[in-house]
């Protein structure tokens, strides 16, 4: 569905984005994990058209993005990470014009917005502007906008940044069943809770390069299914990796008296990021 | 070709859309600045002047026709797109859809044309109640250029600019030097040679020249309706060249 190939793209010497190799499959939930900066954005944006890589090349649904354009357009819809609304239109006509700019007859129309707007709770809200809208109401229209051609392929591009505990869960549920229902998702994401709770495959991406890739079981397999954190005076906080409990518990009991703070806990896809790049994610 | 018209029509009505509630401020703001030029210039300044042998309030009132449409076309097809493109990032959603720049281009600059072309329109009907003067097919089909060509030198601003304050800046820098200069509200004969030269050189003049000639129904100045479509098709491709280099 999505493959690259040394995708790349440079800013004036910087390198947002450098020989990216990916393939996601159809039906995949698949997450883009990396910290802010990392180059997240800039990826879509080459995949979606938008950005022109300087380097590489990448395919949607086997259309270059760089020379089939038309065709790769047809096959995905997207989220951005902005809103990138019209403030002024309805929340309907918002709708409209995206099915007008997708070709949908008349009479098609109306029955996939209402469906959609149903879809996604916004149906009681149809004659409001956009700009009355709350955040997690207007991430939820432009996933409806992003649905309405009905693409097999899904950008999400940080759907659940700002948006409060509760509505996060809400579009979780929602990421999760459009998934279900057929549609393969993109999405990136800061947030290891979400990247765990929701990917099938997880990728890695630091300062534009992509530092591992595979299912977010399989990378804490990687550094070890245990994590032990110390703090000690002096010293700071450090982490080991085990495979198991056993493991971790002959270590504990070899530290040394001036551990002020020990914590023994399941790994997670934090402690595969700081085992590769020597920081947190959120630094 | 339905397709495309389509599209051209898609792009254009969600900027129709906005319009529906608006348009009465709209058409009443729009008027504000030709009614003060025609007080000030046209009652005020040169009550008992004639100018290339008509009374100077006839002589005016094409040229504030010209500049009320360069100016309406420009901000209405330009300000909105800058807006969306930088701050709003709804133009994204434009570049992204299957559709042609083509189509892309010509609905955006359907509202400018629309809304220069009525306030134009309007002030016209004004124009020719207080002179008893006539426009024909030939006046309105300048119109349409004039309208036509600043729309999509609004959207080439927008396309280039890299904050809103960039286009206040072309604002100030083009946009009102045209409004003064460009043969609206003196002869152009008058001038010294080498300012003639200059005010031959911008668009706006020869729009200015070619609705007067038709309003005054003197000789129709077919040289200068061929310019105004040159600069419409310049600032077009303008457009077209700045779309493709849109997405960094
Ligand atoms: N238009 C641009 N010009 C220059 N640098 C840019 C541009 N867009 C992004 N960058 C830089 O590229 C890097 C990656 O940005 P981005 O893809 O937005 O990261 P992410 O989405 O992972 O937070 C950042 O360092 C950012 O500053
Ligand atoms: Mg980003």
């Amino acid at each position: 569905m999505i493959r690259t190939e040394k995708l790349t793209k440079t800013y004036n010497n910087f390198r947002a984005v450098d020989e990216l190799d990916l393939k996601v499959e159809a039906g995949e939930l698949f997450g883009f994990l990396g910290p802010n900066g990392a180059g997240k954005t800039t990826t879509i944006r080459m995949l979606t058209t938008l950005t022109r890589p300087t380097g590489g090349e990448a395919w949607i649904n086997e259309f270059n993005v760089s020379t089939q354009k038309f065709r790769a357009k047809q096959a995905f819809g997207v989220v951005q990470q902005h809103v990138s609304l019209d403030r002024e239109l309805t929340v309907w006509e918002s709708m409209e014009l995206h099915a007008r700019l997708h070709h949908i007859a008349r009479a098609e129309r109306r029955r996939r917005i209402s469906e959609l707007l149903d879809y996604v709770d916004l149906a009681g809200h149809y004659r409001n502007i956009v700009d009355e809208l709350s955040g997690g109401m207007k991430r939820r229209l432009m996933i409806a906008r992003a649905l309405l051609h009905r693409p097999r392929l899904l950008f999400l591009d940080e759907p659940t940044v700002g948006l409060d505990a509760q509505v996060r869960r809400r579009l979780w549920d929602l990421i999760r069943r459009m998934n279900l229902d057929g549609a393969t998702v993109f999405l990136t994401t800061h947030y290891i809770e979400e990247a765990e709770a929701l990917c099938g495959r997880v990728g890695i991406i630091h300062q534009g390069k992509l530092i591992a890739l595979d299912r977010p079981q399989e990378l804490r397999r990687k550094v070890g299914m245990v994590a032990v954190e110390t703090v000690s005076d002096g010293k700071g906080s450090d982490y080991r990796y085990f495979a198991d409990r056993e493991t971790a518990g002959a270590y504990v009991r070899t530290l040394p008296r001036e551990v002020r703070t020990l914590v023994m806990r399941d790994s997670n896809l934090e402690d595969v990021f700081i085992e590769l790049t020597g920081r947190k994610v959120k630094e | 070709m339905a397709t495309f018209f389509q599209d051209v029509y898609s792009v254009w009505w969600a900027d129709l859309r906005l319009l529906r509630h608006l348009w009465l401020r709209f058409l009443i703001t729009s008027l504000v600045s030709p009614l003060l030029y025609l007080a000030a210039f046209g009652y005020g300044l040169g009550r008992n002047i004639e100018v290339e042998g008509a009374p100077y309030l006839n002589f005016v009132i094409p040229g504030i026709i010209a500049l009320t449409a360069m100016n309406t076309s420009f901000n209405y097809a330009g300000n909105k797109l800058n807006v969306d493109r930088l701050f709003y990032k709804s133009f994204d959603e434009l570049l992204m859809a299957p559709i042609t720049g083509l189509s892309l281009i010509l609905g955006k600059s359907m509202i400018g044309i629309l809304r220069g072309f009525v306030v134009a329109l309007l002030f016209l009907l004004i124009g020719a109640v207080v002179t008893q003067a006539q426009a024909g097919p030939l006046f309105l089909f300048t119109l349409l250029l004039t309208c036509l060509t600043f729309s999509f030198l609004g959207i080439a601003a927008a396309l280039m600019a890299k904050s809103h304050q960039d286009m206040a800046t072309f604002s100030s820098l083009i946009l009102l030097p045209m409004t003064f200069l460009g043969g609206t509200f003196f002869s152009v004969d008058q001038l010294p040679e080498l300012m003639r030269l200059f005010v031959y050189i911008i668009p706006v003049t020869h729009a200015s020249q070619c609705l007067r000639a038709s309003f005054l129904g003197n000789p129709f100045p077919w040289l200068s309706l061929l310019v105004l479509g040159g600069y419409a098709l310049v600032f077009f491709a303008a457009c077209m060249q700045l779309l493709r280099r849109a997405s960094v």
